[in-house]
C-alpha cells in the first residue's frame, strides 16, 4: 500500500516536472503559433502517432522476464544457502 | 517487483514514441531510428540502477539514444545521409498543407540545416524539451544551444521565404547577419 502511495506521488511529480517544461518554453519564435512551430510538430507528431512498433515491445517484454527469472533464482538461492 | 522498477518501465514505455520521433529525426530512416531505439532500450535497462526515480526519464533516454547514434557514426565512418528519408516518404502520401505552407517544402529546408541547428530545433520546438535541458542532452552549454535555435530558425525563415512571424523583431539583426553567413 505503502508502495501504491510513493508510485502515484512520483507520477504526480514528473507530470508536474512535464508541465514546467512545458511552461518554461520560452519565447523561441517555436512556439504552435508560428509556422516553423507549427510544421515542427506536426514532422515529429506524424511518426509519434505511429506508436511503438511490436518487436520493440516484444524487446521489453523479454527484458522484463529475463529480469524477473534472475530475481527469482536468487531468491532460491538465497533460500537454498538458509 | 519493486515499484521503482515497475515505474521506470512505465516511464520509459511512455516516452518511446517520441524516443523513437527523434530517432527518426536523426536518422531520417524508419528502419535505423528502430535499430537506433532498440539499442537505447538496452543501454537504459542495463543502466537502470544508475537512473534516480523521480529525476527527467526522458532526457536521460535523449541523451543515451543521441550517444549511441554519434558512437555508431563515427565507427562507421559517417555515412551520407539519405534525404529521401521517411519523412518525405510519409508526407507525399499526407501532402496536408499546414498554414501557408507545404509540408515537403518545410522537411526540404529541414534537410538543409546543419546537424546541430536541426537537431537544436527539434528538442526544442517539437519534443517539448526546455533549453537547459536541451544543452544537457547535447552536452554543450544553453547559451549555444540558443544560438543553435535561433540560426536555425533565421535560416529557415529564410529558406521559406516567411516574413512578418511573430516574435521576427528581436531577432531581426542576427538573422540578418547569419543568413547572410551561412547560404551555400
Amino acid at each position: 500500500m505503502a508502495d501504491l502511495v510513493l508510485l502515484a506521488d512520483k507520477d504526480k511529480l514528473l507530470t508536474q516536472q512535464r508541465m514546467q517544461t512545458q511552461a518554461v518554453q520560452a519565447d523561441d519564435g517555436l512556439d504552435p503559433n508560428t509556422d516553423i512551430g507549427l510544421h515542427l510538430r506536426a514532422l515529429y507528431g506524424a511518426v509519434q502517432e505511429e506508436g511503438v512498433p511490436d518487436h520493440l515491445l516484444d524487446l521489453l517484454k523479454k527484458l522484463d522476464s529475463a529480469e524477473q527469472q534472475q530475481a527469482s533464482t536468487s531468491e532460491n538461492v538465497f533460500r537454498d544457502r538458509e | 517487483m519493486t515499484a521503482e522498477s515497475t515505474s521506470f518501465k512505465r516511464e520509459m514505455l511512455a516516452t518511446l514514441p517520441s524516443l523513437r520521433a527523434f530517432a527518426v529525426s536523426l536518422t531520417d530512416k524508419h528502419d535505423k531510428a528502430d535499430d537506433l531505439v532498440q539499442d537505447t532500450v538496452m543501454k537504459a535497462w542495463a543502466k537502470q540502477s544508475s537512473f534516480e526515480m523521480g529525476t527527467n526519464i526522458k532526457a536521460w533516454l535523449f541523451t543515451i539514444l543521441r550517444n549511441e547514434f554519434y558512437s555508431q557514426m563515427r565507427k562507421r565512418g559517417c555515412e551520407v545521409q539519405d534525404s529521401d528519408g521517411i519523412f518525405t516518404e510519409r508526407l507525399s502520401v499526407h501532402p496536408a498543407q499546414y498554414g501557408s505552407m507545404d509540408m515537403r517544402d518545410f522537411k526540404k529546408a529541414l534537410d538543409q540545416l546543419p546537424d546541430d541547428q536541426r537537431e537544436a530545433v527539434i528538442l526544442i520546438g517539437a519534443s517539448g524539451f526546455s533549453y537547459e535541458e536541451a544543452a544537457e542532452i547535447c552536452a554543450c552549454a544553453v547559451g549555444t544551444m540558443k544560438s543553435r535555435v535561433s540560426r536555425a530558425r533565421a535560416r529557415l525563415l529564410d529558406i521559406l521565404q516567411i516574413v512578418g512571424e511573430p516574435g521576427y523583431g528581436p531577432d531581426a539583426v542576427s538573422t540578418q547577419v547569419t543568413t547572410h553567413n551561412h547560404l551555400f
